[in-house]
């Protein structure tokens, strides 16, 4: 039987059951590899759910830094019976099925194709503990141990891992180092030669850093000078306000008087969060919000006031599955269109799209200064991939003494100087006008904030001239803003290349690894990675120096190549949309396969070129996460790199 | 409306406050609603208030919602900031300015249609948290700018000037906003200057949740006989539960009558209330005893008016969140930021 033999590049899947305590172990796992110099990409798959239902905890462990999910698995931890059947089927033929025997498994139940490896877990368990919960909690721990065993993750860093854990509580550390041991001696002296995936130190980690984007977001929104969040949880982002909480308890709480230099609320609903934004925003402080799709739905009202009446927000929306509640734990980039033409009339929105934790941080730092510059809402689109996975990135960056840019705020100097307020007059021909923080001056620069129409000095008018001067400014306001935002990256293919392929966010790192291998297949391609909305001009020129591009996206309804047809005048029938839309987050063998099939198609005559809508096959299954078929795995792409690395 | 414009020059003769306004100065642009509106007298009684407590008025902001009552906030204290937000979610706004500059003061003015349907939610959260401001809902029961539909404060049994008569129940924002925790709630009558005015001032005063209930009819939808919102029908059904008189703590207003017994209440700013009581067994300092007093004149018909729930002791939600006694407006990177070392020290420890 064949036997799948690889180091530092393969993928280990838990199969767990929800609030089992295996997460924190599942993490060891992880961060053990990191730690021993290999990058590794974890992924939660999880159900709306507290206790009881099925999860996964998916470690890609790749030396080469490929950090998108690959699909297939290498090694299944199969712990949770429920979910046994289709976890067996997701094993690579080769590959490993790891599980606990203490209970014979009926041999029809297994497959014949891979390697299985059983071990009394519940039956060591028992043997070393009494009690119930202890026993519960260790066996993840001994679990981790057969497998660092078997593995060859060395033993010492998960012990390190560990203390670091329970840094306060040192009495947890030597049972957890015991029932660790359990695991490795078994290992010892029963599994030899069991496993051919093997870990071996490298040099592949460096200075980066293994960090939640949510965190991240967070991060920099306490950096950024937001002082004012309001919030409603809703998966994925609740993290979000949390992890802000968090660091602002540790940063903004003055030593002395233990004043609070933040205030966050949990609002009712997200009809208020919005509102708070927005009257913390309207009254001179930096504001935000963080939500999802349904989120963003019911704050469409007041985005539009806030659009109009020109008041600085920003709003941080994780993106999961949609329409409706969708797929609430399940990763797609679904509200590019929603959020960049939110609420009625003619609105058109700033969107920044971060690709990993260390453009998250970056970005909500970014998109509080633009909030203000551009005195509007700005929404940061990240999505669950991204915000509720440990991603390695870049360490977090920060300019010493960067100060804040609050824009154009008019001061009691300024109006005692004689300088002419309009709130909406536009002084300088970007748009922007000037404002006054309320409580500023006695006799001068208070103004009346209405969502109804009004002249230039804010005085309430339906006259059709004054409407069209403050909707022709807002115009021009958002055309300014795309010299603002963050440009576009691009990347030209080491040939010579007439296609290219734009992309965005959490796309990027299967993107990278997409790249290597259609141009091992003899596919060249540009690339061009979209960082913000509205689009800089580069992003136009991009398409135009293209004879194709593909747009690869996760949504269903193609809605950035929508957005680049309508706002950026490029030629529809150059750009062939790539589009994957199944919750899971799209892998470098599903680009790699669609876009070899389309260059295919697209090599017919000109005249047959036609815009294709690339979609995965129907899915069988009941589960699209579980379901290989949906992630094309053209063994070819995989293989080389593989014995690259095993040589 | 009236189309007359306000002559913009002041007689010398005027009389200033402590900080040296006229009336004139917390006037605001000319009134578009309907001649004879209640929520012109509630205008007229707010700039009274704000003169007497010589609140300099670029010191106070107001927001309002959308609807009749929702507009006035343009027809007074010309020289503050207000925003007039989306209907229903001025509590919301106001909370989030509140948040940013807890040196202002916070006014927000709405109408029933506005916090008793779309903003029963808010409504209720504002209360809740605290938040330090004065809420008054100009309450007509009636929809005024979308002529004449019922609104959730009018009574059953209420007829509309079209002839449908109301079958739900009302909302009674008084003792809903005692449930939820407001600190201060009154209710007063807009043709009653007397009782008004002090209220609010009172109600400025207050640190925390303020909520006036002004029954204010409608001339144009809800001024006919059937309502129970018209001028006869309070008039005629109005119990004042006691009379207040304010003293900010930079001038005293006397007491017209001093037969009456009074009571002193002390607040947060060292001001204090004086309640005179019409009736001297109401102890507004009683939420329970506020409650029933509210439901047995409301069983009785009768429409209870004056301070009828304070809580002196009151915390505002700057108070609960601990938050930095400077305006969170004003602070800047040096303050907020926790700078570069210690995001290298972040770093470090994600690895």
């Amino acid at each position: 039987m064949k036997r799948i033999e690889a180091v530092n590049d393969f993928v280990v899947k838990f199969a767990n059951v929800n609030g089992s305590g295996s997460a924190s172990a599942n993490e060891l796992f992880a961060r053990a590899f990191l730690r021993m110099g290999i990058p590794v990409s974890p992924r939660n798959i999880f159900p709306s759910n507290i206790q009881g239902l099925p999860t996964w905890y998916e470690v890609r462990v790749t030396e080469r830094g490929w950090l998108g999910r690959r699909g297939g698995v290498d090694l299944m931890v199969a712990m949770n019976p429920q979910t046994w059947e289709q976890d067996l089927r997701e094993i690579e033929p080769g590959g490993y099925l790891f599980y606990d025997n203490t209970r014979l498994v009926a041999h029809h139940r297994l497959r014949e194709d891979i390697h299985v490896i059983g071990m009394p877990l519940t039956g060591i368990c028992n043997a070393s503990y009494s009690n119930p919960r202890e026993r519960q909690l260790f066996k993840n721990i001994i679990c981790l141990g057969a497998l660092a065993g078997m593995i060859g993750i060395e033993p010492q860093v998960i012990v390190a891992l560990i203390a670091e854990q329970y840094k306060g509580k040192e009495r947890l550390l030597e049972p957890n180092v015991q029932a660790l041991h359990l695991g490795l001696n078994h290992a010892a002296s029963h599994l030899e030669n069991a496993m051919g995936l093997r870990a071996q130190r490298a040099n592949g980690v460096g200075k980066r850093i293994f960090m939640e984007g949510n965190a991240a977001v967070a991060l920099g929104a306490v950096y950024g000078g937001a002082t004012v969040c309001a919030w409603y949880p809703i998966t994925p982002s609740s993290s979000v306000a949390e992890a802000f909480q968090k660091y602002c308890s540790r940063y903004r709480v003055d030593q002395e008087s233990g004043e609070h230099r933040f205030a966050i609320v949990q609002a009712e609903d997200e009809l208020a969060s919005i509102g708070m934004v927005l009257g913390a925003g309207w009254n001179g402080a930096r504001a935000f919000t963080a939500t999802s799709g349904p989120g963003v739905s019911l704050m469409a009202e007041f985005v539009g006031l806030a659009y109009f009446a020109e008041i600085p927000a920003v709003i941080v929306d994780v993106q999961r599955g949609g329409p409706s509640t969708g797929m609430p734990t399940r990763t797609q980039q679904s509200d590019l269109t929603s959020c960049a033409y939110l609420s009625h009339g003619d609105t058109k929105h700033v969107l920044l799209l971060p690709q990993d934790p260390h453009e998250c941080f970056a970005m909500m730092a970014d998109a509080l200064d633009l909030a203000e510059r551009l005195q509007t809402p700005v929404f940061l689109l990240t999505d669950l991939d991204i915000g509720m996975n440990h991603r390695l990135c870049e360490p977090l960056q920060w300019e010493e003494g960067r100060q804040y840019d609050r824009g154009k705020v008019m001061t009691a100097e300024m109006l005692d100087e004689g300088e002419v307020f309009g709130r909406y007059l536009d002084v300088d021909g970007d748009g922007i006008p000037f404002r006054t923080y309320p409580g500023t001056h006695e006799s001068r620069g208070a103004y009346f904030t209405r969502g109804t129409s009004k002249n230039a000095y804010a005085v309430y008018s339906e006259a059709g001239a004054d409407y069209r001067y403050n909707m022709e400014r807002l115009n021009r306001k958002h055309d300014f803003a795309r010299t603002l935002v963050p440009q576009p990256i691009v990347r030209p293919s080491t040939s010579p290349s007439d296609c290219g392929v734009l992309y965005f966010g959490s796309t990027a790192a299967s993107m990278d690894e997409a790249l290597e291998a259609l141009a091992g297949q003899g596919v060249h391609l540009d690339a061009c990675r979209i960082r913000a909305f509205p689009f800089p001009e580069a992003v136009a020129r991009f398409v135009e120096q293209h004879r194709k591009v593909f747009v690869v996206e996760q949504n269903r309804d193609a809605q950035m190549k929508c957005l680049l047809v309508n706002e950026a005048g490029v030629a529809p029938h150059k750009l062939v949309s790539i589009l994957h839309y199944d919750g899971t987050p799209i892998t470098a063998r599903f680009i790699t396969a669609a876009i070899a099939r389309a260059i295919g198609e697209t090599a017919q005559p000109p005249n047959q070129a036609r815009d294709l809508e690339l979609a995965p096959a129907p899915d069988p299954a009941p589960d699209p996460a579980l379901d290989p078929a949906l992630n094309p795995a053209p063994r070819a792409v995989r293989k080389p790199a593989r014995r690259e690395k095993a040589a | 409306m009236t189309y007359l414009a306000k002559p913009k020059l002041h007689h010398p003769s005027l009389q200033t406050n402590a900080v040296g306004y006229t009336r004139r100065d917390y006037e605001g642009k000319v009134s578009t609603l309907c001649a004879g509106c209640g929520h012109d007298s509630i205008s007229a009684a707010i700039i009274e208030a704000c003169w007497e407590l010589s609140i300099q008025p670029h010191r106070l902001a107001k927001l309002s919602g959308i609807g009749c009552s929702s507009k006035t906030p343009d027809y007074f204290l010309g020289n503050s900031h207000g925003f007039n937000t989306v209907h229903g979610r001025m509590p919301s706004v106001l909370t989030g300015a509140n948040l940013a500059n807890r040196e202002l003061l916070f006014l927000g003015v709405s109408g029933d249609g506005d916090s008793a349907s779309i903003g029963l939610g808010q409504f209720a959260h504002v209360m809740r948290r605290g938040v330090n401001m004065l809420y008054i809902l100009e309450n007509n029961g009636v929809y005024g700018l979308t002529k004449g539909q019922f609104s959730a404060t009018a009574d059953p049994g209420s007829k509309a000037k079209r002839g449908m008569v109301n079958s739900d129940a009302a909302i009674d924002t008084v003792s809903l906003a005692i449930l939820m925790g407001a600190s201060f709630v009154g209710r007063s009558f807009s043709g009653d200057k007397a009782q008004l005015v002090p209220l609010i001032k009172a109600g400025l005063a207050h640190r925390g949740a303020a909520f006036i209930d002004v029954i204010s009819p409608c001339v144009a939808f809800n001024n006919h006989d059937g309502s129970t919102k018209s001028y006869d029908y309070i008039r005629e059904h109005n119990e004042a539960v006691n009379r207040l008189d304010f003293w900010p703590s930079r001038e005293a207003i006397r007491v017209d009558d001093a037969r009456a017994e009074v009571m002193e209440l002390t607040q947060h700013d060292g001001s204090v209330l004086r309640l005179r009581r019409i009736r001297p067994e109401f102890d507004p300092g009683d939420r329970v005893r506020a409650m029933n007093q509210i439901l047995e004149h409301a069983a009785r018909g009768e429409v209870l008016t004056g301070l009828l729930y304070l809580d002196a002791e009151a915390e505002d939600l700057h108070a609960h969140l601990s938050t930095d006694r400077r305006p969170l407006n004003r602070l800047e990177a040096d303050e907020l930021c926790p700078g570069k070392i210690a995001l290298e020290r972040i770093n470090a420890s994600l690895r």
